[in-house]
């Protein structure tokens, strides 16, 4: 995705990463700028289904060509649902970071979490 | 993970989007780049051959009654099918493909990229070397091991510490070495620490190799001046912590002034104190690890001691301890006996027992015997101050104008045997990146500096000429930089497109990892 | 101004001017002065070179090679015939002197050569994934461990006792690093004793190490040992001689995860030990747990074919902490010098040379067998070793056939005890079936001799220990 874009629909963490929450579950992956910071993705391998989050905890990694990075969970829950797509192609989470570059899809469990994170707005101007 | 804090998200500085050329014309293309990369599996032609063996001269039993048919591969490896014309033309062919040091200057920061002195082919190809077994009785082999027991003596004088194993392979296996050392010292006192600090610009290896010897690494910060952050060290150090393993110089290319200082709060806590030996070319007969006050100390015969580098080995790690640590040293050492002979001494209660098999990378201890022959006291010492005054002279070549703006030294203060340059404001007014200004050096003929170490430091170029570079060589590689950075001042999309005449010019590295093709499928 | 350096007194001083100090001294004023050495280095003045070649020419003289002898020893090295255009290539400044190819665009030979010799470490163990060289053999067992360890995160390994003793010890002094333990599984008829190795491996076992053929020579039943080594879950590790693999169904083929090895013997000298590489291998699953530099095939930017350094990740560049392995520096000249060798081998003549071997093997087996006070240590197949045992003691035995001119093998006394005066006997090409005929003289009445007289070299061996 060549332009720095960050959707008005999701709560972002201070980590780069957003959360869309649909009800009691929510979907997880990196803003733009952490794609951008990464360089092209060369390999995500999601964690699997049944595994517990912790908010501020990592999660997984992804890894560029000179790099690993933790990804870390915005909210805590217990993953439903995993993009097993993302094995076969990584780059994806550089072309759509909020939409086939999603990550994992977590049933949360402390719904009142998500006060604490950041909306559009302040996430962007945080990036300043 | 591999970054300052493991909390942040790492940028992969170096690597950007890989773009196919719009257009390739090939006639501007040169001779090397013309030809296509053949390997030796596709120069096969069934039924070629180099090797024939002798005939057997011994009565033949049938294949089956040796070794029955159930234990026995249904079809031989595919190996090439060639003749030795061929094969010296296939590598020969590949060797030209290759930059090396015989040839031009590799400033490498830490790497040690001094000239490897002819005659240690020679004296290491001695069939008094080359053709003696390591489990030879040690009665037979007393030219070695009397040479090895030499080789051990120069360098604990070196290092100002009494003993010596050359055991580790490699600099990272010195410093296994050095840190299960410490573990069987602490163990040895019923202590069972968990703790090894580093500082957050060491080298890969060290944050790896604590790992690996089963105790977590703890970071140090460095402060302004690119030493160890002395008050984040008292407050990490406390009697959970085994060791702090450091490198003075550092790789910031600065000599930590206040290494008494740490000595003394590291041992207060009854923690070790471990020299990593990378950059130990700049203070060879001038200052000593083991009176600055470090237990152990690792050696890159591979670095300082000239063995050539191979391509990437090998090399070799010895390491010097002082006395509190020596009953723990790997099995076998080699002593002299009272009657004067060598001898392997395997009778060592406390040992930790052995990192590798036979005695050693012995090929690399006669090259850097020969080399501390050939120098000798003074040529040591004429070899770190002549690699300090090529360093600092390097650097003030590169503080000129039209340099200094875009990569402007990380550290302004005298240096040791190396410095840092940042590329930032390269990056920043040119739009020009320190792996774009490394891809245009290799068009010039000069391998570049280390890019991207230490982490502390944003763009790093880490530079390195050695003492074995003549003034001459230094002056033009800064000419080089000053009219590279002008080209980018013109048209920063040259370097951005960089290399242009090299046999093969940027890979596409991502997808070398996405999709990873290790071997010839046969 | 040493040969190897030019700054001469006024390089020196435009130097010093340039820089803007007046002496060399001031460069190192960052070194407080109770730090300085002060004094000269308490060592010999330089030498010329010509000094310097005559030194290591008359040291070397007092060794005894395999030029003086004609030697039977071998134990994890071995007396191989390495061929003239090896040396005429890794002696290239391009192959000896460049750095490793961490730019690609000019170390393409380099890159290029560590794909191959990956592709032919793959084809001699059947397994997909090779790394492009580590140290030698026990450290390379080290690290499989280590990847074992972190893969399945268990604390147990379980190791036959005739793992090579050098593996073995290396095994012990890592795992006590990164906390594993090791468990020995004995021997029965001279190879691994499948049904103790059963009782042995438990749900927390990490992996389980063997040899192949294994360090008494026997060629061990990997197929069988397979399915008992896995059954709870744990790798399964071969440390193996490569070329027997010419013959011996792969470790792949049988089911290794893991299999590492030393390739002194694929082109490089003995040289006392070192340096030397190691091989390690494994299959696609374990391809990011993999430890080492891996040469990678990819194109340019104008569609060339080339090849990087891939997968770096892994490493401890990058990895720090968690990195697979802490290696850094491997042995890429030795393996350039194992892949020249196996490509003048070849398809063919890399089967013939084994069998070349286990031939002159067998005979050397039924001639000193046939001596009187020497008996096989078993009777399991071999390919280029086997042990026997004399009615002697063995370094008695040893020093008469020095005597003579002749290296008879490795005593095993002290890393087998239960083994009566024991001898590894190793044949390699260069060993003719007249050696061999001599060998067998000299051992048999070297045997014979030592039944009732002392040895004519009447010294204690080396760790103090009479071979009374």
């Amino acid at each position: 995705m060549a332009e720095a874009s960050y959707p008005e629909d999701l709560l972002y963490h201070p980590e780069h990463d957003w959360a869309r929450i649909e009800g009691d579950v929510a979907t997880f992956g990196v803003t733009w700028y952490a794609q951008d910071q990464l360089g092209e993705v060369v390999f995500f391998e999601p964690p699997a289904v049944g595994a517990s989050v912790s908010k501020d905890a990592p999660y997984a990694e992804v890894e560029s060509v000179k790099a690993v990075s933790d990804v870390f969970a915005p909210l805590s829950g217990e993953i439903v649902e995993v993009n097993e797509a993302l094995s076969d192609t990584p780059e994806t989470i550089n072309d759509d970071p909020y939409g086939e570059g999603w990550m994992v899809k977590v049933r949360l469990s402390e719904e009142a979490e998500k006060e604490s994170l950041m909306d559009q707005a302040a996430y962007t101007s945080s990036l300043q | 993970m591999s970054t300052l804090s493991d909390n942040r998200l790492h940028a992969d500085p170096e690597i950007e989007r890989f773009e196919p050329s719009a257009r390739v014309d090939r006639a501007l293309q040169t001779a090397e780049q013309a030809k296509r990369a053949t390997t030796i599996y596709e120069r096969s032609v069934p039924g070629r051959r180099a090797f024939t063996p002798p005939a057997a001269g011994v009565p033949e039993r049938p294949l089956d009654e040796l070794l029955p048919a159930r234990l026995r591969r249904a079809e031989g490896p595919k190996l090439p099918e060639i003749a030795e014309p061929e094969i010296v033309r296939h590598y020969v062919r590949l060797s030209t493909r290759n930059f090396h040091l015989d040839e031009g200057f590799y400033p490498l920061g830490s790497c040690t990229m001094k000239h490897n002195p002819k005659l240690h082919e020679r004296v290491a190809a001695l069939p008094g070397y080359a053709r003696l077994h390591p489990l030879s009785d040690p009665r037979r082999a007393q030219g070695a091991l009397q040479l090895m027991h030499e080789l051990q003596g120069a360098l604990a004088e070196i290092a100002g510490l009494p003993h010596v194993s050359l055991q580790p392979s490699a600099g990272s296996h010195g410093e296994l070495l050095g840190v299960l050392l410490t573990r069987a010292y602490h163990e040895d006192r019923g202590q069972h620490r968990t703790k090894v600090l580093t500082p957050d610009t060491a080298h890969g290896t060290n944050p790896a190799t604590v790992t690996m010897a089963g105790y977590e690494v703890v970071k140090v910060e460095t402060a302004p001046d690119g030493g160890v952050d002395i008050d984040d060290l008292r407050a990490k150090a406390d009697e959970d912590v085994a060791c702090l393993m450091l490198t003075n110089p550092n790789t910031l290319g600065v000599f930590d002034r206040n290494i008494s200082e740490i000595a003394s709060i590291v041992h207060g806590v009854g923690a070790t104190l471990y020299y990593d030996g990378a950059n130990l070319n700049a203070v060879v007969g001038v200052s000593r690890p083991g009176d600055m006050g470090f237990d152990i100390v690792h050696f890159n015969l591979h670095k300082t001691f000239t063995q050539p580098h191979g391509g990437g080995g090998p090399g070799s790690g010895p390491i010097a301890v002082s006395d509190r640590m020596e009953p723990y040293l790997p099995r076998p050492q080699v002593v002299r006996r009272d009657d004067g002979s060598y001898d392997l001494d395997h009778d060592r209660p406390k040992s930790i027992g052995r990192l590798r098999g036979f005695q050693g990378n012995f090929g690399t201890f006669v090259r850097s015997y020969a080399y501390i022959r050939s120098l000798g006291a003074e040529g040591l010492k004429e070899m770190s101050e002549t690699a300090v005054l090529n360093a600092n002279y390097l650097l003030a070549l590169l503080k000129r104008r039209g340099v200094a703006e875009y990569l402007p030294v990380a550290y302004d203060r005298l240096c040791m045997h190396e410095f840092v340059l940042s590329g930032a404001p390269a990056k920043r007014q040119l739009g020009v990146k320190t792996l774009d200004i490394a891809k245009r050096l290799l068009d010039h003929g000069v391998h570049p500096p280390t890019v991207y170490f230490p982490l502390l430091v944003d763009e790093a170029l880490l530079v390195e000429p050695t003492e074995t570079e003549t003034k001459e060589t230094l002056d033009h590689f800064a000419d080089v930089v000053a009219a590279l950075l002008e080209e980018a001042e013109r048209d920063p999309d040259i370097a951005r497109n960089a290399p242009y005449t090299t046999p093969v010019r940027r890979l596409d590295e991502a997808g070398a990892a996405k999709r990873p093709v290790i071997r010839q499928p046969l | 101004m040493s040969r190897y350096t030019s700054a001469t007194d006024a390089d020196r001083t435009a130097m010093l001017e340039a820089i803007g100090v007046s002496s060399v001294d001031e460069l190192f004023a960052d070194i407080p002065a109770e730090l300085r050495l002060g004094r000269d280095l308490d060592l010999p003045a330089g030498l010329s070179e010509q000094e310097v070649y005559t030194l290591l020419r008359d040291i070397a003289a007092r060794n005894v090679s395999a030029e003086e002898e004609v030697s039977f020893l071998g134990a994890g090295m071995y007396d191989h015939y390495v061929p003239a255009l090896v040396e005429s290539i890794i002696l290239r400044s391009e192959f000896l002197t460049p750095y490793t190819p961490y730019q690609p665009e000019v170390s393409q030979g380099s890159l290029q050569v560590m794909f191959e010799y990956q592709t032919a470490i793959s084809e001699l163990t059947g397994l997909p994934v090779s790394n492009a060289s580590v140290y030698e053999g026990p450290s390379a067992v080290g690290a499989a461990g280590y990847v074992a360890k972190l893969a399945n995160r268990r604390t147990r390994f379980v190791a036959s006792r005739a793992l090579h003793p050098h593996a073995r010890e290396t095994l012990e002094t890592m795992s006590h690093g990164y906390g594993t333990s090791v468990t020995e599984v004995p021997l029965r008829d001279g190879a691994t004793d499948v049904e103790a190795l059963r009782e042995a491996v438990d749900e927390d076992t990490a992996a389980v190490f063997v040899q192949q053929p294994n360090f008494l020579g026997a060629v061990e039943d990997l197929e069988a040992i397979a399915p008992v080594a896995k059954e709870t879950g744990a790798l399964l590790v071969v440390h193996c001689d490569p070329l027997p693999l010419a013959l011996l169904k792969t470790p792949g083929e049988c089911g290794a995860d893991i299999a590492v090895g030393e390739g002194q013997s694929l082109g490089n000298r003995l040289d006392f030990g070192g340096p030397s590489f190691g091989f390690f291998a494994a299959t696609e699953a374990l391809l990011r747990r993999m430890p080492g530099r891996i040469s990678g095939e990819t194109v340019d930017v104008d569609g060339r074919r080339g090849f990087v350094l891939t997968l770096q990740t892994r490493e401890q560049h990058i990895r720090r902490e968690k990195a697979t392995s802490n290696i850094c520096t491997a042995q890429a000249l030795n393996a350039l010098a194992g892949v020249i060798y196996l490509s003048w081998l070849g398809r063919r003549g890399i089967v013939e040379l084994a069998e070349l071997m286990i031939q002159r093997t067998a005979y050397a087996r039924e001639r000193l067998a046939g001596l009187e006070g020497v008996r096989l240590v078993h009777e399991q197949p071999v390919v280029r070793e086997f042990a026997v045992a004399l009615d002697a003691p063995v370094e008695r035995v040893i020093d008469r056939c020095f005597a003579e001119g002749v290296n008879p093998g490795f005593p095993l006394v002290h890393d087998y005890p239960e083994i009566e005066n024991g001898l590894l006997v190793a044949i390699t090409e260069q060993r003719t079936r007249e050696d061999i005929d001599r060998l067998a003289g000299v051992l048999g009445a070297a045997v014979r001799e030592s039944r009732t007289t002392p040895s004519p070299l009447a010294m204690a061996s080396v760790d103090g220990e009479r071979a009374d």
